[in-house]
């Protein structure tokens, strides 16, 4: 509700962009909102204009016609130079100044707005420990560090001057697969701290869906085919183009994109020690049509008892009884996903939750299709 | 043989007895050679700074620059001489114009050579347009520009011999007067003195380009913007080998 009274961080209006001598518009008609402080994926084929998208709201390219507002202020009203230190601004090749050490990199926008030498000084220290650099890369040049390490100091340097919002192009497409699924866990323990609006330009829909809170599905053109949330994207794809680009697994993309914790409670064919009998047991395995019943004790699951335990031991206390089955267990942090390989290699088909030491239910794939076939609340 | 014996290579009493005409010459190689490349330097710098502004100005530009480059200095310094008469003036302005091709191109490419990410980067965070220049391409460039710089100047050395030809030309006029009187030892004397000036200066410019980008040093070569920087570019003495023998 809040939303509807401040204006959004940016806001785009009927924004076209043509080039010069280009037979038709590299951007049409787009309107787009982002929220303040989320993060907004623009995302495409190669010639759908995001690039172009981006580079119109810092005025790197000035739009053919249409309006953009960041926080209600038409972009157009301040100088440029003012506008863009008011704006970070991350990109592929990272663009470092080769000639300047990591500190002075990080500094430039800093010392552009004639900061003091104290408050830059901190101000450094404080970003390098933000984004994970170690202090004695400071003094390095920027040819002397990793991809990885390079990305960071540009991020640092784009945070430098706190700025609201953050533009980012395709900011991990030059590293390698697994410093960049690193770097995209980064951004988000960061966004966590930071609470900044992100718009994000990207080619790959994972990447999409794991860092964007919306994304906007552009066709060649800047034609804004669908601005959704990832979940909505990927259960509701509004046209055939999006079903295309989101693809045919689309179902199992969107396992990534929830965690067991989601999953409604299943208390499952597990009794607690303390107070069930072994009729209540019984019980438990017909109602779940099973050979095997869990124990619980103080909140704790305990493990998986037999039923051949349970006949043979006869009518003792079920906390003597031996927990021989193996027991499968996914924290209630995990994604579907992997709750579904978990249960998949485990012997009894069900996966127990651990939520924080305490039990937590149970999860089975027939729960895992059904959450991803119901509507979301 | 008797010819031979009175007249060897070098009779180092000349280097007592002239003393003092083999320093004024030096002195006045050095002051030609420095004031030439300062002034071509001024020059190229605006003729760059037009070329990089103005796109359809850079093929003018250094077609201009190639031309000039292209004249006999004999025929220039010559030419020069009606109009200005036998003055400094008539030396410098030849040796400032074959200054021009080799720092317009090194200026040019210095420039050009800057990465597109990093020029991008400069202007999306909001430096000024005169920051990016001052603070970001300039020093980029440097390694470039002080290569061509190099080159330049020990062109110059040997340059500044052949205006001798009209009563300038420091050590040139050493050189000229041994030819004159089949006399070898001026000859000797003046052509060691340009050898070893052009190889000084070309040592103390490296170094001070060196001293000016330290980022570019002692690391893998990796990246580009050290190119033209790192040891003693074996390309500036053959680029002045060549310079010489096409101005000359």
């Amino acid at each position: 509700m809040a939303r509807l009274s401040t204006p959004p961080a940016i806001r785009l209006c009927e924004v076209t962009k043509r080039f010069p001598g280009a037979a038709g518009d590299a951007v049409g008609g787009l309107s787009l909102d982002v929220a303040k402080g989320s993060i907004v994926a623009l995302l495409g084929p190669s010639g759908c204009g995001k690039t172009t998208t981006l580079r119109m709201i810092n005025r790197m390219i000035e739009p053919t016609s249409g309006r953009i507002e960041i926080e209600g202020r038409d972009v157009t009203r301040s100088p440029v130079a003012e506008l863009r230190r008011g704006i970070g601004y991350v990109i592929q090749q990272v663009g470092l100044f080769p000639h300047h050490t990591v500190a002075r990199n990080i500094a430039a926008v800093p010392n552009a707005l004639r900061w003091d030498k104290d408050r830059t000084t901190a101000r450094i220290r404080e970003l390098a420990d933000l984004v994970g650099l170690e202090p004695s890369m400071l003094d390095r040049y920027p040819d002397e560090l990793s991809g990885g390490q390079q990305q960071r100091v540009g991020v640092a340097r784009a945070l430098a001057a706190d700025p609201p919002v953050l533009l980012m192009d395709e900011p991990f497409g030059a590293v390698d697969p697994v410093v960049r699924s690193r770097l995209q866990g980064e951004l988000l323990a960061l966004q966590a701290r930071v609470h900044k609006t992100i718009v994000l330009v990207t080619h790959d829909l994972d990447e999409a869906i794991t860092l964007a809170d919306r994304i906007a599905l552009l066709n060649v053109g800047g034609v804004l085919e669908q601005y959704a949330t990832p979940d909505d994207l990927l259960r509701a794809p509004a046209n055939e183009f999006v079903e295309r680009f989101v693809g045919g697994d689309r179902s199992i993309r969107r396992l990534t994109l929830a965690t067991v914790a989601d999953l409604p409670f299943a208390q499952g064919p597990v009794v607690d020690r303390a107070t069930a009998t072994a009729d209540d047991a019984r019980a438990a395995m017909a109602a779940h049509r099973t050979d095997w019943f869990g124990l619980t004790g103080d909140g704790a699951f305990l493990g998986w008892v037999s039923r051949a335990a349970l006949d043979a031991a006869g009518e003792g206390p079920l906390a003597d009884l031996p927990r021989a089955v193996p027991a499968a267990q996914v924290a209630a942090t995990s994604t579907l996903r992997a709750a579904m390989e978990i249960i998949m290699t485990s012997d009894t088909s069900v996966a127990v939750v651990d939520d924080g030491g305490k039990f937590g239910g149970v999860v089975t794939l027939e729960r895992i299709r059904a959450a991803l076939a119901a509507e979301p609340s | 043989m008797l010819a031979e014996a009175t007249n060897p290579i070098i009779r180092w009493e000349y280097l007592v007895d002239e003393w003092d005409q083999i320093q004024t010459a030096l002195v006045q190689h050095i002051q030609l050679t420095l004031l030439a490349v300062a002034l071509g330097l001024v020059v190229a710098a605006a003729l760059s700074a037009a070329a990089l502004r103005y796109r359809w100005a850079a093929s003018p530009i250094t077609t201009f620059t190639a031309f000039v480059y292209t004249i006999p200095s004999v025929a220039l310094f010559g030419l020069l001489v009606p109009y200005t008469g036998v003055s400094t003036t008539t030396a410098v302005i030849p040796l400032v114009g074959y200054t021009l091709l080799v720092l317009v191109t090194s200026i040019l490419t210095g420039f050009r050579s800057v990465p597109a990410s990093v020029r991008d980067a400069a202007e999306g965070m909001g430096l000024s347009p005169t920051r990016r220049v001052l603070t970001v391409e300039l020093p980029l460039a440097v390694p470039y520009i002080v290569t061509g710089i190099r080159v330049a100047t020990v062109t110059t050395v040997g340059l500044v011999t052949v205006a001798a030809i009209i009563g300038e030309g420091g050590l040139g006029r050493l050189i000229l007067d041994g030819l004159r009187r089949t006399f070898w030892t001026p000859m000797t004397v003046g052509a060691s003195l340009s050898i070893i000036l052009a190889l000084l200066l070309d040592l103390s410019i490296w170094s001070i380009g060196r001293a000016l980008t330290p980022w570019a040093r002692g690391r893998p070569s990796r990246g580009r913007s050290r190119t033209g920087a790192d040891g003693r570019a074996p390309a500036g003495g053959a680029l002045a080998a060549h310079a010489q023998v096409g101005a000359g």
